[in-house]
């Protein structure tokens, strides 16, 4: 019972430190309700209360640019205010490209002649079929190790049985969510704010040493019989490229917290897939005639090829 | 430890061919297959992993008798951050267009398994001077095998080499193709298999 009990308390604080993660990363304004795509060329803006239709017609209030080159404005064509003016349609005079989040910026929103302040939003597509892409397409559109080539050392390890093949993948999985996290809140509000980006691999590098043995000892204490089945795979996790490589592309595309928690589930469970797969071929291939040249790595190497041939087939196909 | 005795020659040897990174211990095999497309690649990450190599197995060495053994694995790893951070620097600023297409890989040589291993194995253990031609020869190995890696796939994929055009044609393209690097990779392996039975071959002849 009383281990039971630890480990509910321990997913309490887990579950109250994303909620608060969460919630810590909403940077919408507090007169912008939502804000979505419509059509190929429109944005729609609700407000909290009715705006001024002098202040909504006019275009000079409005900029609105793709959120990786702030340089490139958007050149609006129209403005219209509904009938209860608090929604606004912005109308483009090019499509925009809805896979890029955009950022709206509102400039002294008058409502009732008071102002609002002014406002940096952020436009996105449908947020959870968003969330579920990003997932997916770590997973298996972008899979790390068939078309990123990462995580290739432990990958041709640990997959010659399905039992290692899985264990590696769970484990691999946990510390890749644990780390990320982890190097996601450092980027976000150490890294970023003092100017230190140049630390940025000696920090994830020492960040994930930290996790892994976090969750060796937690493990250990919580749940000694996962432990004994998963403690081997531990030492492994370190030694693959894509527990390093999540981090930094977090860091680099800005993600926000939900974000990076959907690629860091996406490449544990890609690479789980990934070992799964080759595990299941390569328990075949011992029982296989292979010439002697070719015996063990080489014809791994091969079939691992093959497997990434089929992967291309995935690419620049978009889900939602 | 059988290195200790080799001579520094030996040491310098021994990374290139009996121990190549790339093709006999498949160590750091991310990058032998993700960006060997072209030779130039290969010079590059090659060179970053030889300074990278050399400097954190001299840095060690150096300092191996302050290092608790219990802290020794965050040690090395923390070294070779810093100087891979160096090596990331230096390249963003005197060739940006290369490292643009190398992308992460240049900062993920820190999760290369051959570096920590070299560390772990050798300049932990001996004087500055071996280690030093230890790294020099794994580094120079490692370049040898992406070199060949780049040429091979360079050159049957779009028919040039470091750029200059060869063949006047594109042979076979597939090698161009990101997946094709598995197979290069396999089959450089198998050949390096071949050159290993035939050699043993000659010995039993010969014996």
């Amino acid at each position: 019972m009383k281990k039971v009990q630890r480990q509910r308390i321990f997913l309490g604080w887990f579950l109250l430190v994303g909620i608060f993660l969460l919630a810590g990363c909403d940077s919408e304004h507090r007169f912008v309700k939502r804000t979505a795509f419509k059509g190929s060329n429109q944005i729609v803006i609700t407000f909290a209360g009715p705006v001024d239709e002098a202040w909504a017609k006019k275009l000079d209030h409005y900029a609105v640019y793709e959120k990786q080159d702030p340089d490139i404005l958007l050149s609006l064509a129209a403005a219209a205010l509904s009938q209860d003016k608090t929604t606004v349609t912005l109308t483009f005079q090019e499509p925009l490209n809805q896979e890029q989040p955009h950022v709206l910026s509102l400039r002294e929103i008058l409502s009732a002649g008071k102002s609002q302040g002014t406002a940096l939003v952020t436009v996105k597509k449908a947020y959870l079929g968003y969330l579920l892409s990003v997932l997916l397409g770590a997973m298996i559109i972008k899979n790390f190790v068939f078309t990123k080539y990462l995580g290739l050392c432990v990958f041709f390890g640990t997959s010659q049985k399905k039992s290692t093949a899985v264990g590696m993948g769970v484990t691999f999985t946990l510390v890749m969510v644990a780390s990320a996290m982890m190097s996601w809140f450092m980027y976000q509000f150490v890294l970023k704010p003092f100017r230190l980006d140049f630390l940025q691999i000696v920090v994830f590098i020492g960040l994930v040493s930290l996790s892994v043995q976090a969750v060796d000892t937690i493990l250990r204490k919580v749940n000694p019989a996962l432990f004994k089945a998963f403690g081997v795979y531990l030492v492994l996790v370190i030694a693959n490229c894509i527990i390093l490589a999540v981090p930094l592309i977090l860091a680099n595309n800005e993600y926000n917290a939900m974000e990076s928690l959907m690629l860091a589930v996406g490449a544990g469970g890609g690479f789980l897939v990934a070992l799964f797969l080759m595990s299941s071929v390569r328990e075949r291939l011992e029982t296989a005639n292979v010439p002697p040249t070719y015996r063990g790595l080489p014809i791994a190497f091969i079939t691992a090829g093959l497997f990434a041939l089929a992967f291309m087939g995935f690419s620049g196909m978009s889900i939602f | 430890m059988a290195h200790t005795k080799k001579s520094n020659s030996q040491l310098f040897v021994n990374g290139i061919l009996s121990e190549n990174p790339i093709f006999r211990l498949a160590l750091s095999m991310c990058p032998a297959v993700g960006i060997s497309t072209t030779v130039m690649n290969g010079i590059l990450l090659g060179v970053a992993v030889l300074f990278v190599q050399v400097f954190s197995s001299c840095t060690i060495s150096a300092i191996k008798n302050y290092i608790h053994p219990r802290i020794r694995i965050p040690t090395y790893t923390l070294t070779i951050a810093t100087w891979v951070t160096v090596i990331d620097l230096v390249l963003a600023a005197y060739v940006p267009a290369a490292y643009k297409e190398m992308g992460i890989f240049v900062k993920l040589i820190v999760a290369f398994a051959i570096i920590t291993m070299r560390l772990e194995m050798f300049a932990a253990k001996n004087p500055l001077i071996p280690s030093f031609w230890d790294a020099v020869g794994m580094g120079l190995g490692f370049l040898f095998g992406m070199v060949t890696l780049g040429a091979v796939r360079e050159i049957l994929g779009s028919g040039t080499f470091l750029g200059f055009d060869l063949l006047g044609a594109k042979p076979l393209l597939f090698f161009i193709l990101p997946a094709a690097g598995f197979f290069v990779v396999g089959f450089m392996m198998a050949i390096y298999n071949y050159m290993d039975l035939v050699f043993k071959r000659m010995k039993e002849k010969k014996g």
